[in-house]
């Protein structure tokens, strides 16, 4: 997307189209002779696969709200409608719903493999912040989709989450009531809620042209954190990485189809087929599972107010990560206690979802506590003392030089 | 290395999946037993025999008390379900009576059509929570929003097995679950029963079936046992009655995408060779030419 393209349409339209709007040159550029590291693996197809869930969720999402009615009285029923009249209903619903958990993720694949090979660093703190900024609007998008649904736990997820902000001092419960458009979740917050989360994906596609144009300018990591320096130490993107990243989607899409077709509910919750009811409360409320791990924060920290502004930080403070991270080095590989201190904290997010789906009893709240101090201890702690004090393994002079060894 | 990533990538996508299950219920649940259904399973169809006698259970008994809001008459006749004729299905609605208004508004009950929805038991929700203190629940999702819990590890096998008849193996319990009197100890509360796997064990249903109480006319046993094996089916393609067109086409699809995606390998297999093995380096070029 930087300097001038190489693109030379042969054919006379395309030429008379590229001298008055250059989209073909943006496209070749971007998409065919942009050059990726040759040593990328497969955790780099995270990126491709992210932009396949987009479209499914959007292109789906656009044929459910044809048929869905967001009012308190109807909603419930409209999504049956779907799953039993309308035609392949079923198939779109449950396409939908699996399709958010497949979006996280691979979100969460994908943040871990920028994390392990340090692709927030210098130059791509503006690619690592559009990121975070994604992945924010993925989870308001998210709850708002899920809250559509309005059964037993939407109605109550939505009351739980927005009543978070009741925490902030003064204003709270202003803003709660703001939020609810009224005294307690009903018809103007489910109306409002659909509008957003028609809304948000296309924020998010936008942000996601961002966040691609950032990657075209400061160009990919790679495995090894050292940048390409000449021509041998990448490949053009067609058909390297467009063969590699349809395989890796096409491979994702098996595990997709598996949840699907044959376990559609495994990830959903039993109470949401029970039409929501403002006057009973369930046994438990649970969020979905990608939110598990905040949700586990927030409630291992007994003050409201503090648990609050923890959850909120838990997720803010990714932002900071390339300033936090004092390192010069950026991949895992060359630095061996970052490594596992990285793996610890994958542990400790893992740990703390499932934490988040227990009650907050006895052991459970102990370990809550110490995988929350670990989480922003990475952040806070490790992060800037291991630049420091690491003493890290010898870099390769070259990409290609890592891939080849003494043949390069 | 990429065989072994790709493992892992499943595994953690595994792990993650686990992280759905719901949390622990606060209240003691004993675990169901495990039935044998015919629609468990990658091809599990259901058995329209089996849903023709829960249909006859559902209606005899359980449709005193719980709605089916959400099925038509019609759905009976539906592919993949209790496979009634649509013969059939017409004189079954036609033994409903519909509550309707006539072309000049008046209130009229007039006989049911396949395409009415089964009339609930109640007028409204207020009159069936004033005949017996709590709203039965609507049956038409029950199967699937009742669950029980599968506890770790089970539930990350369950990916693999494609376990999810928990709901039918949980209502199946509870109808052949109910003890009278209570275990020695056990407090029951006025106009509670004693049911060995509802939470908390004080279920405010009575015993609905008896052995003998609903005629079967094809020799399968008159049993409790029977029947609640019978009504539960029903009830999961009540909630799921695509169920079997799912299966169906997700064996498709799967063996499509693994088809494909063995095909992709390959290619990217090919397309990648020569920058996997740069031994011929005029080769690379040539490469490298055709892609510009």
């Amino acid at each position: 997307m930087s300097g001038h393209s190489s693109y030379q349409p042969k054919n006379k339209a395309l030429q008379w189209l590229e001298k008055r709007l250059p989209i073909g040159g943006l496209i070749y550029d971007s998409f065919i002779s942009y050059p990726t590291p040759r040593n990328l693996n497969y955790w780099w197809t995270f990126g491709g696969i992210l932009s396949f869930m987009l479209g499914v969720q959007i292109i789906t999402g656009v044929v459910l709200a044809m048929h869905y009615t967001p009012n308190t009285a109807l909603a419930f029923d409209s999504v049956e409608y779907i799953m039993r009249d309308v035609n392949y209903g079923w198939l779109l619903r449950y396409v939908h719903a699996n399709g958010a958990s497949m979006f996280f993720l691979a979100a969460y694949i994908h943040m871990f493999r920028g994390m392990y090979y340090g692709s927030y660093k210098e130059p791509r703190e503006v690619l690592w912040i559009l990121g975070v900024i994604i992945y924010l609007l993925m989870m308001a998008t998210g709850f708002m989709g899920y809250v559509l649904v309005w059964g037993q736990m939407s109605f109550w997820a939505a009351t739980v989450i927005t009543n978070l902000f009741s925490a902030i001092p003064g204003v709270g419960h202003a803003i709660v009531t703001w939020l609810w458009g009224g005294y307690a979740v009903g018809d103007p917050t489910l109306n409002r809620f659909f509008s957003l989360h028609y809304l948000l994906p296309f924020l998010i596609a936008g942000v996601v042209v961002l966040h691609v144009w950032a990657l075209h300018v400061t160009g990919q990591n790679n495995p090894t954190g050292v940048e390409p320096k000449s021509d041998k130490d990448t490949v053009p993107f067609t058909p390297y990485a467009t063969i590699k990243d349809t395989f890796m989607i096409m491979a994702f899409c098996i595990f997709f189809a598996w949840l699907v077709f044959y376990i559609p509910n495994y990830l959903g919750h039993a109470d949401n087929y029970i039409p929501a009811n403002p006057a009973q409360t369930p046994a438990e409320i649970v969020p979905e599972w990608y939110y598990l791990p905040f949700y586990a924060i927030l409630r291992s920290i007994p003050n409201k107010l503090l648990g609050v502004t923890a959850l909120f930080s838990s997720i803010a403070i990714l932002a900071f990560m390339p300033w936090l991270d004092t390192s010069k080095v950026r991949s895992a590989r060359y630095r061996p206690l970052y490594r596992q201190f990285f793996w610890l904290f994958v542990i400790a997010a893992i740990g703390l979802g499932w934490l988040g789906s227990k009650p907050p009893l006895g052991i459970y709240v102990i370990l809550a506590r110490i995988f929350t101090f670990y989480y922003f201890a990475f952040f806070l702690i490790i992060l800037p003392l291991l630049g420091i004090f690491e003493k890290t393994k010898p870099l390769p002079n070259s990409i290609s030089e890592s891939v080849l060894g003494a043949k390069a | 290395m990429t065989m072994k990533s790709t493992i892992f990538a499943l595994a953690l996508a595994g792990a993650a999946a686990a992280l759905a299950t719901p949390a622990a219920a606060q209240v003691e649940q004993v675990p169901p037993p495990r039935l044998h259904w015919s629609f468990s399973g990658p091809f599990g169809t259901y058995d329209p025999a089996q849903l023709q006698r829960g249909f006859k259970v559902y209606r005899e008994v359980c449709s005193n008390c719980h709605s089916l809001n959400l099925l038509s008459f019609r759905n009976l006749a539906d592919p993949g379900g209790p496979g009634f004729t649509e013969a059939q299905v017409a004189k079954i609605a036609s033994e409903y009576k519909i509550r309707d208004l006539d072309d000049q508004g008046n209130s009229i009950v007039r006989t049911g059509r396949p395409a009415d929805h089964f009339p609930p038991p109640f007028p409204n929700d207020l009159a069936a929570k004033a005949a017996f203190g709590v709203m039965p629940p609507d049956m038409s999702t029950l199967a699937k929003a009742r669950t029980y819990q599968r506890g770790f590890p089970w539930f990350l096998f369950d990916i693999i097995t494609q376990y999810q008849e928990e709901g039918p193996d949980y209502i199946a319990a509870i109808l052949t679950g109910f003890r009278d009197p209570p275990p020695k100890g056990f407090k029951l509360p006025p106009n509670g029963h004693y049911n060995v796997y509802f939470p908390g064990h004080n279920i405010a249903m009575p015993p609905p079936l008896q052995d003998g109480q609903v005629k079967y006319d094809d020799g399968t046993p008159e049993t409790v046992r029977q029947y609640s094996k019978d009504v539960a089916a029903f009830l999961m393609w009540a909630a799921e009655p695509h169920m079997v067109q799912r299966k169906r086409i997700g064996f498709q699809v799967l063996v499509f995408l693994i088809v494909f995606t063995g095909l992709l390998y390959f290619t990217k297999k090919k397309v990648w060779h020569d920058v996997h093995e740069p031994h011929e380096p005029a080769a690379e070029q040539e490469a490298a030419k055709t892609t510009t």
